[in-house]
């Protein structure tokens, strides 16, 4: 898995141009999330990809060759913050289970966001490790729904890659 | 400020890029646009398909230097641009394509004549913009020839909805443009041309291949230098050919699928290739697998994604190839370049064992008769353009090139159709020139109506047509890898001479080499377009030939 760290133009078709490269030339998007930064004319987008190297260098080439693309950065696995939101819809058949599940949401440090009579709603955050253990605890219940939002990033430290971009 | 129109703002901004001809056809969606042009003293060439606009607007570029320009309205006018602007696309040439589209409220809806042609020409462009504000027109239209004609060029869109075309506004128009994902001034970095010069140094047997990125940046001067400096020879591929004057002892002619023997030869042989603004397409390269495997390969190219997309190199130098070669050819002089003789006299041992036979049937039509006798009428800057297929690969083979931007092919898409409406744009561009469209009947028969073009606008470029009566190339590669099961190949064509006439062009069909000299020699003094069709044999094939999916070292058809 590669992690590709991306500032764009935040304006209309930029995703699809993006996500039309992949697809053109056979990239694979594993999760992708896109959102406004700081700044209300850049969004970040944080991409992962299944491959080797060479075609992680290549994805990044062919992303740096699109204009609306202003910075690419690949992130290195020990050097980067990573965090993925899940929303986990579960449900409850007695109290028994309710009593179990809110034992590891706690243990997972999550939140149990919504209760209804036969289910429920965790909320969890964390790396995508995280998230794949919990919802292999939870699956014997009786997932409902699932609603993950793909990885975003940052690398660690005082370097962005916003400020490049700003000086241009 | 004065308030004006988004059609007029731009016109006003084409004007001040220093647009001299639109290829277009009008249509509901660019009426405003139109409109304007009726005042306008930008000349505006009426094609008879957006295709052929596309088409004649690459072939302006190709033959300028420049960007070319092109028009069409929105719907099947923009959809037909496609062909075209993918054609440009693949062979790196700058095209600006202005459509009209919708209003704006109407984008989305299905309306009557609307297409996404942002969406569907997002792949085959190298940016495309869609303004929702006449205001925003100026500033888009510099940027567009900008990123058309900069960094490695390739075509740019703008679609303006009809009613940005119409709004009134005061809007101004900046000097210089400023895109922060797009900078295509790349600073060489010293390191890897060192090691280029290291290798190079210490080359037995260097060999270049030159691609079409030499052109793009001008390079030719420093080609020349680097080659007669290394004592290396320079082989082409089919978009570079014109980059290295193929009458110099050095030249190898083009490498490749129809590559020349003596380039498939030295470049299998070679310990170090220098390949310059070559993106080692597999038409060039045989299965990339196997190409040169044993030899050190060092790469130019101002795209980094050209980079080992295709095949691993050892070193890799991005940035403009001129000035790459310039800092080459700098670093070489410090250290001197010992005398290569046995490179050199194997080079010319290889050239001369495979040097051509057969000159001496003179009365019959093989088409690389045909091909050598053309060169011999027309003058060194003449223009050829080709179609597709074995008359594409006939003139890349027999037709030698002596000066840059006088052999325009498609190389990477493949077009049939693109050389005739080529040779128009390259004609309007450098009208003191003979331009001569070497042709296919097949090929010819897609865009032929645009001799009605070049009638009505006084375009008098030449069709040379070698007619075998098929859809030739693909017949032979039935006739050498299915069993000569001719599926779909023969073709009923029209009678090109009376066709020619009828548009109010003129026609000849040619028996033999002293009828086809006469009917260039005329034509070539002629203000009105031409076609000469000369009948060759359908059995015909382009030899030597690298089967597809094999190596260089399995050519066939060679002695
Ligand atoms: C638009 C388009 N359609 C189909 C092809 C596939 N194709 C490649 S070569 C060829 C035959 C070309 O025939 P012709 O123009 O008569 O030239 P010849 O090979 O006989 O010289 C065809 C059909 C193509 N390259 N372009």
């Amino acid at each position: 898995m590669t992690l590709i760290s991306t500032i764009v133009e935040h304006k209309p078709g930029v995703l699809f141009r993006v996500s039309n490269m992949f697809r053109r030339r056979g990239f694979n998007i594993e999760s992708i999330s896109v959102g406004p930064t700081e700044h209300p004319d850049l969004a970040r987008m944080t991409i992962m990809i299944r491959g080797d190297e060479k075609l992680a260098g290549q994805v990044v080439k062919q992303l740096r060759k699109l204009i609306d693309v202003i910075s690419v950065q690949l992130l290195e696995e020990e050097q980067t913050v990573q965090r993925e939101l899940a929303l986990v819809k579960i449900r409850v058949e007695n109290p028994e289970i309710r009593r179990e599940i809110m034992d590891y949401t706690n243990i997972f440090r999550g939140r149990i966001v919504d209760v209804a009579p036969n289910s429920l709603i965790v909320e969890i955050t964390g790396t995508p490790d995280k998230m794949d253990a919990f919802i292999n605890l939870i699956r014997r219940f009786g997932i409902l729904e699932l609603s993950r939002t793909g990885i975003t990033a940052l690398s660690r430290g005082e370097a962005t890659i916003i400020k490049t971009v700003r000086a241009v | 400020m004065e308030e004006i129109s988004g059609a007029e703002a731009l016109l006003e901004a084409l004007r001040r890029e220093k647009v001299d001809t639109i290829f277009g056809i009008p249509g509901g969606a660019i009426l405003p646009v139109y409109d304007e042009l009726y005042d306008s003293d930008i000349r505006h060439i009426l094609c008879r398909h957006e295709q052929s606009a596309a088409h004649m607007a690459d072939g302006y570029a190709r033959a300028s230097g420049k960007p070319g320009v092109c028009f069409a309205t929105s719907g099947p006018g923009a959809s037909n641009l496609v062909t075209g602007i993918a054609t440009a696309y693949m062979d790196s040439s700058p095209l600006v394509a202005v459509t009209g589209q919708v209003p704006k409220a109407m984008i989305g809806k299905d309306s009557f004549q609307e297409i996404d042609i942002i969406g569907i020409t997002t792949p085959i462009t190298k940016h495309n913009f869609q303004p929702m504000r006449a205001a925003e027109i100026p500033r888009i239209v510099k940027a567009a020839f900008y990123i058309a004609a900069t960094g490695r060029p390739g075509p740019v869109l703008i679609d303006i909805p009809k009613d940005v075309q119409t709004e009134k506004d005061s809007i101004a128009f900046p000097n210089e443009v400023k895109l922060r994902g797009y900078n295509p001034h790349i600073p060489l970095r010293m390191d890897e041309v060192k090691r280029a010069v290291r290798l190079l140094y210490e080359s037995k047997k260097p060999v270049i291949l030159a691609g079409g990125g030499v052109k793009s940046s001008n390079a030719f001067s420093e080609l020349h230098e680097l080659s007669e400096m290394l004592q290396a020879p320079v082989a082409t591929t089919l978009m570079g050919k014109g980059a290295f004057p193929e009458n110099h002892p050095l030249s190898l002619g083009i490498v490749g699928m129809h590559g020349t023997p003596e380039a498939n030869r030295l470049t299998i042989e070679a310990d170090v290739i220098l390949a310059i603004g070559i993106r080692f397409s597999d038409r060039t390269t045989g299965n990339v697998e196997e190409f040169c495997v044993d030899s050190k390969i060092i790469h130019i190219d101002i795209d980094e994604a050209e980079i080992e997309k295709n095949r691993y190199v050892d070193v890799a130098i991005i940035g403009d190839a001129k000035e790459a070669l310039k800092t080459i050819i700098e670093g070489l002089r410090s250290i001197g370049i010992a005398e290569k003789k046995e490179w050199r006299e194997r080079i010319l041992a290889i050239k001369e064992h495979y040097k051509e036979r057969n000159m001496d049937e003179h009365f019959k039509l093989t088409p690389p008769l045909v091909l050598k006798t053309l060169r011999r009428v027309l003058p060194e800057d003449a223009i050829i353009t080709t179609e597709v297929g074995q008359n594409q690969m006939w003139a890349a083979l027999h037709f030698k090139v002596f000066k840059p931007r006088t052999f325009i092919s498609s190389g990477g898409l493949g077009t049939m159709g693109f050389g005739f409406p080529a040779a128009i744009g390259a004609k309007v561009a450098v009208p003191d020139v003979p331009v001569v469209d070497v042709a296919g009947d097949g090929s010819f028969c897609m865009t032929e109506n645009s001799l009605s073009t070049a009638v009505a606008e006084k375009v008098p470029v030449i069709v040379l047509i070698l007619n075998n009566e098929r859809l030739g190339m693909v017949a032979q590669w039935q006739r050498l890898f299915y069993g000569r099961r001719y599926s779909a190949v023969e073709l009923r064509n029209p009678d090109f001479v009376k066709l020619a006439e009828s548009y109010g062009a003129q026609g000849w069909r040619v028996a033999d080499i002293n009828e086809l000299e006469n009917a260039l020699s005329q034509a070539l003094v002629s203000e009105i377009p031409s076609v000469i069709d000369v009948p060759i044999s359908p059995e015909e094939d382009v030899m030597p030939m690298v089967p597809p999916g094999k190596g260089l070292a399995e050519t066939m058809g060679v002695t």
